[in-house]
């Protein structure tokens, strides 16, 4: 029996892929289509392999999956979930090429019980903080414009504080980070971010970034917590949220007088630009000292003004002067006796110079002398 | 390591008071009705507004350092590694 002829053709024309290259495409294939997404099923036979990881089923009444939950996940999931337990699992699907079959691989796994039960403590939260006011846009601080100091509330080995830093490092280097080390996700997280926040109230600063890197839903928890909340509502300086996740909106974020989606953002937000200050100085130096030379100016010019004003004042003065003198000098002339003698008055005296004013002055052949303008003449009376 | 200030902050002037100050000294100085004396009291402020903006502005690096509580309950600051 020989091979049917299609077959044959078919070797000679095309490609024979080994099982390995088929998986190998497939896993290329699944792996490459999808981002992170949530899945809801029936966990199903949940094993924690002595290597940490967790390998299960997850199934509803129509399919059923096989998946895998690596160590570093499995051991932030707490105990293997119980069969039959209805969960939300976040993962990506994949192809185990070995055995060629298709599986999810989750990253995290909510039994949606807790979850409802966290929606509905969220709500409650959410209301109370509500009630008394804590989002108002009113209580809403303005950053202050060049703050030096700032406080920082974040884990000291996440991402979010080095990339705090790296952005400070670019903008403004003349900042001092205070930095306030607080878990931010996790058991103790809520207690270190409520006395964070506490401390900050306690230092000289300027302004409170407060904050974490990304990361999964459930690991937002402390941000919506009460106490944390109300902690950072009581900072006495206007405060800057950077829980770094795009889409899910804390309460802290709420309550913050500024919402950043990232650290980085949260740093670029808060801090101005270097440059741009230091040219503002500079402008007003230029200004100061324009300022100053100009005044000085406008000065030397009134003085100058003030002086030919002074000296048009004296000649008037002097004129005036002059002119009453001259006029007490006419006025004078005109009462010298001399000049009553020109108009034709003489004065009559007697021989010791008394001048004689009435007729009794002239006894009957008694001399005298007048006294004309250019001299004295020899008289006597009848 | 150095002791924290416990008391409220905005005893110092900062530095966007001082910036605002010194705007406040520059427009004062370029409008008209100033005598020369006020003018030269006024720059002489301005100058030193400006040291001391100029100061602040020149720190090359950015500082961070830890906020740290002692058993007493004392802030204190300490230098970050890296």
């Amino acid at each position: 029996m020989t091979l049917p002829l299609p077959l044959s053709s078919a070797l000679a024309g095309d490609e024979v892929l080994s099982v390995r290259d088929l998986t190998a495409s497939l896993k290329r294939v699944v792996g490459g289509s999808y981002s992170p997404l949530w899945v809801r099923g029936e966990v199903l036979q949940c094993r924690a392999h002595t290597s940490g990881h967790w390998y299960f089923v997850l199934r509803d009444s129509a399919a059923q999956v096989r998946c895998t939950m690596w160590r570093t996940y499995a051991e932030r999931a707490g105990r293997p979930p119980a069969d039959g337990t209805e969960v939300f699992a976040l993962g990506r699907p994949d192809v185990y090429e070995s055995k060629g079959e298709l599986q999810f691989i989750v990253t995290r796994m909510l039994p949606t019980s807790m979850v409802g039960d966290q929606q509905r403590a969220l709500e409650r939260v959410k209301e109370a903080l509500e009630r008394d006011g804590l989002f108002d846009q009113a209580r809403k601080r303005r950053l202050p414009l060049y703050p030096l100091r700032v406080a920082v509330v974040t884990s000291t080995d996440g991402a979010a504080l080095s990339d705090i830093i790296t952005v400070a490092r670019g903008r403004w280097p003349a900042a001092e980070l205070w930095v306030i080390a607080s878990r931010v996700q996790g058991d103790g997280a809520t207690t270190d971010l409520v006395a964070a926040l506490k401390r900050v109230n306690r230092l000289d600063v300027q302004l409170c970034i407060v904050g974490r890197g990304g990361g999964g839903r459930e690991d937002l928890g402390a941000f919506n917590d009460e106490a944390v909340c109300r902690a950072l509502a009581a900072v006495r300086v206007p405060t800057v949220s950077a829980v770094g996740h795009e889409t899910d909106v804390t309460l802290a974020d709420l309550v913050a007088d500024l919402r950043a989606a990232t650290p980085s953002a949260a740093a670029e937000l808060a801090l101005p630009d270097v440059r741009a200050v230091r040219r503002l100085v500079g402008d007003l130096g230029a200004r100061l000292a324009g300022g100053l030379s100009r005044r000085t100016r406008l000065a030397s010019e009134r003085l100058e003004r003030t002086g030919d004003r002074l000296e048009a004042a004296m000649e008037t003065a002097v004129a005036r002067r002059r002119e009453t003198a001259d006029r007490l000098g006419a006025k004078l002339d005109a009462l010298s006796p001399l000049r009553v003698l020109e108009r034709g008055y003489a004065v009559p005296r007697d021989a010791g110079g008394r001048v004689l004013r009435r007729r009794a002055d002239f006894p009957a052949g008694a001399p005298f002398t007048l006294r004309v303008v250019d001299g004295d003449v020899a008289a006597r009376s009848e | 390591m150095g002791e924290t200030s416990g008391g409220p902050a905005g005893k110092k002037p900062t530095l966007a008071d001082e910036l605002a100050r010194l705007e406040e000294i520059v427009r004062r100085l370029e409008a008209d009705d100033l005598d020369l004396d006020g003018a030269l009291a006024l720059f002489e402020q301005g100058v030193a507004c400006l040291r001391s903006a100029r100061e602040r502005l020149a720190a090359a690096e950015v500082r961070v350092r830890t906020v740290l509580e002692d058993a007493n309950g004392t802030l204190r600051l300490g230098e970050l590694d890296g």
